[in-house]
């Protein structure tokens, strides 16, 4: 009995040199050889595009993906305007709308987690990450896809925000180039977050526990932070979780790069309030490295 | 030599669970070998690790030459995997299915295209190619999974119970597939439930329980093991049940033994000629004045090959689709059942796989 011909595909990197075994014509097969970087960003972008198909072809969860935030703003801006005081502000409506934005721009990209967690958690649930992991491809292509099918949507959501935002009269006031930052540190705390995401949908396989277990730590993660209040009036204990969380780091950037600041404001004193740009690329970057590393970490010995 | 598939001593456990205890597997290249066994038995743990998804806790394992194990990324170039779910993205067309799947085994863009094309004509999916996977029906979906299990011709092919959940007409079709598959020289391993479908399939067949090995051979070697078919019979009267066993021993196949149950009346023998045979005992049993309430030609089923490698029915697990059909005894096609125990297992006589999901 012959072994297969070319005995060590590996050399080759052609499989089935044995002729026509399924379609019985030639056979369309050059797989590209070694891979490294390239074949990671271009399994990656397959899995984005395979992924914003399906944004296309749902466009519910965008859909909702935008309501949501679109709410959080009028009902802060409506409901706790003039009722909160922020410092610099004092009880002004507007200058609560003001300072209030980069607090929903910032709680809205985050929210992208849950979907991120439904979506590989179905994928599991599915059996498509079966497939895919019996797939010569790249080990972190699968979530690293969804996580930039994910930036799209949450760029896409942000310019809606921006846009219902400045309709109940928030405003920029440093130059479009210190706001497209703020912008950018949106969408790179977003991403950072999709895959915390990631890892939990791998863990618990079902899009339900996916959506649940996606959200729930997020809304202590963001309100004990000074997305809607100032630390100030927070018990000092809560004070120092609210300033040293990650999330009020890239709420603070956002508010100094837009320029939502009230006249006079004094930054808390903690590292990332004083130095909120540097904190938030840090802070993303970090839970970017951690979580990516344990996502696929997670992926390679995914078992059923 | 290593044959396309080669495992020695698998051993995988699942907290206290061995779901495969010291596993040999070795397939010859171009044959197609079935992975027989209940739910549970460690058929799917198997191909998970065979197909470089699970790491087993001990033992090696080569695919087409290349060890599982050590180069994992070169033996997925090298095989296909179709699972017991159809794993298609239900929102991506048929088309952009398979185009996915090929760039995802690194073909290039227009290569993956092509290939999509051919694999649509030639599982029937060419008018449903631009529709998107949900709105297939579940024969579509799996021949989808198929196809993209074969994008790249891979020399080794592993399927997963591949007809679980086909009605009969789409099994006919998937069992015609792999056939063509095989003809092509493509070496496959799949695992089923059903001793029919290994049966008409396999040229090697791997019976397994609890993780382990218990026989191996042609589908023909254990038949025999088992003792190939029977003629079943329930006579209407207790007192005619002697001269019914004399009406039976002369059909009998070489010195074997009536066996009678005068409780419920029932008389078997182990045959051989089929349902021509069948017709003759009928005659014969009439010709004798002997009141016939059921009759039937039984053959060896997958709990006959259980009961008769380990002496019991594998019935401490799960109710699982293969344990259900004991009592019914699984009755072939010629049966004439109508009023005989275990309707329930009679239903799926020959083989006829229900749905069954792990």
């Amino acid at each position: 009995m012959s072994t297969y011909s070319g005995g060590n595909p590996a050399s080759g990197g052609s499989p089935a040199t044995g002729g026509g075994t399924a379609s019985g014509g030639p056979l369309a097969r050059t797989p590209v050889s070694g891979g490294g970087l390239r074949q990671a960003v271009g399994d990656s972008l397959i899995v984005a595009r395979r992924n914003l198909i399906r944004m296309v072809r749902i466009p519910e969860v965008l859909i909702f993906a935008l309501v949501q935030p679109v709410m959080f703003v009028v009902l802060f801006s409506y409901v706790f305007g003039g009722s909160i005081s922020v410092p610099g502000f004092g009880l002004d409506a507007a200058g609560y709308r003001e300072y209030l934005m980069a607090g929903i721009f910032a709680q809205t990209v985050t929210f992208a987690t849950a979907g991120a967690g439904a979506g590989i958690a179905e994928d599991m649930h599915k059996g498509l990450i079966d497939r895919f992991r019996s797939l010569p491809m790249t080990r972190g292509a699968v979530m690293t896809g969804r996580t930039l099918a994910d930036a799209v949507q949450t760029a896409l959501t942000l310019v809606v925000l921006a846009v219902v935002a400045a309709l109940v009269g928030w405003r920029f006031h440093e130059g479009v180039p210190k706001a497209l930052l703020a912008f950018a540190l949106l969408l790179l705390l977003g991403y950072a977050f999709t895959w915390i995401g990631a890892l939990i949908g791998l863990i618990v396989r079902t899009p339900e526990a996916a959506t649940s277990g996606g959200l729930i730590w997020l809304f202590p993660l963001t309100f004990i932070s000074v997305a809607f209040v100032p630390s100030e009036n927070m018990p000092s204990f809560l004070a120092h979780i609210a300033e040293w969380n990650p999330f009020s780091a890239t709420v603070m950037a956002c508010r100094e790069l837009f320029g939502n600041l009230g006249p006079g404001y004094q930054a808390p004193d903690a590292w990332p309030m004083q130095h909120p740009v540097l904190a938030s690329v840090l802070y993303s970057v970090l839970i970017i490295v951690v979580f990516r590393t344990l996502a696929v970490r997670k992926y390679r010995s995914a078992a059923v | 030599m290593a044959g396309a598939i080669h495992a020695e001593g698998l051993v995988k456990s699942f907290g206290d669970v061995r779901a495969l205890d010291g596993v040999d597997l070795d397939v010859p290249e171009g044959t197609v070998y079935g992975l027989l066994g209940p739910n549970g038995a460690g058929k799917t743990t198997a191909v998970r690790v065979l197909t470089t998804l699970l790491r087993p806790d001990s033992g090696s394992a080569t695919v087409a030459g290349i060890d599982v194990l050590r180069r994992p990324n070169e033996v997925r170039r090298n095989i296909g995997l179709s699972g017991q779910f159809a794993a298609v993205d239900e929102y991506l067309t048929g088309r952009e299915n398979l185009r996915m799947v090929g760039q995802l085994y690194q073909l290039s863009a227009r290569d993956a295209k092509a290939r999509a094309g051919e694999l649509l004509e030639r599982f029937h999916l060419a008018e449903a190619a631009d529709r998107t996977a949900r709105t297939y029906s579940g024969g579509m979906r799996r021949r989808l999974d198929l196809a993209a299990a074969l994008v790249v011709s891979p020399p080794v092919m592993f399927m997963d119970e591949p007809t679980t959940g086909l009605d009969p007409r789409n099994r006919q079709g998937l069992w015609d597939v792999i056939q063509d598959l095989v003809a092509g020289g493509t070496t496959l391993l799949l695992t089923t439930q059903y001793l029919e479908e290994a049966d008409r399939l396999a040229h090697a067949i791997c019976v397994i329980d609890h993780g382990r090995v218990i026989a191996r051979g042609t589908s023909d070697e254990l038949k025999a093991q088992v003792g190939g078919e029977r003629v079943e019979v329930v006579v209407r009267e207790r007192e005619q049940l002697h001269t019914a066993r004399e009406a039976l021993a002369a059909h009998r196949r070489g010195e074997c033994e009536v066996s009678i149950d005068p409780h419920t009346r029932r008389l078997t023998v182990p045959v051989e000629g089929g349902a021509r045979l069948l017709a003759e005992v009928i005659r014969d049993l009439d010709a004798r004045g002997i009141g016939i309430d059921d009759i039937g030609l039984r053959r060896p089923t997958l709990d006959d090959v259980f009961i008769s490698l380990t002496g019991h029915a594998a019935e401490q697990e799960e109710a699982g689709g293969v344990r259900g059909d004991r009592a019914g005894g699984g009755r072939a096609p010629g049966s004439t059942d109508g009023t005989g125990g275990g309707g329930a297992g009679a239903r799926r006589a020959g083989g006829e796989p229900r749905e069954v999901s792990e």
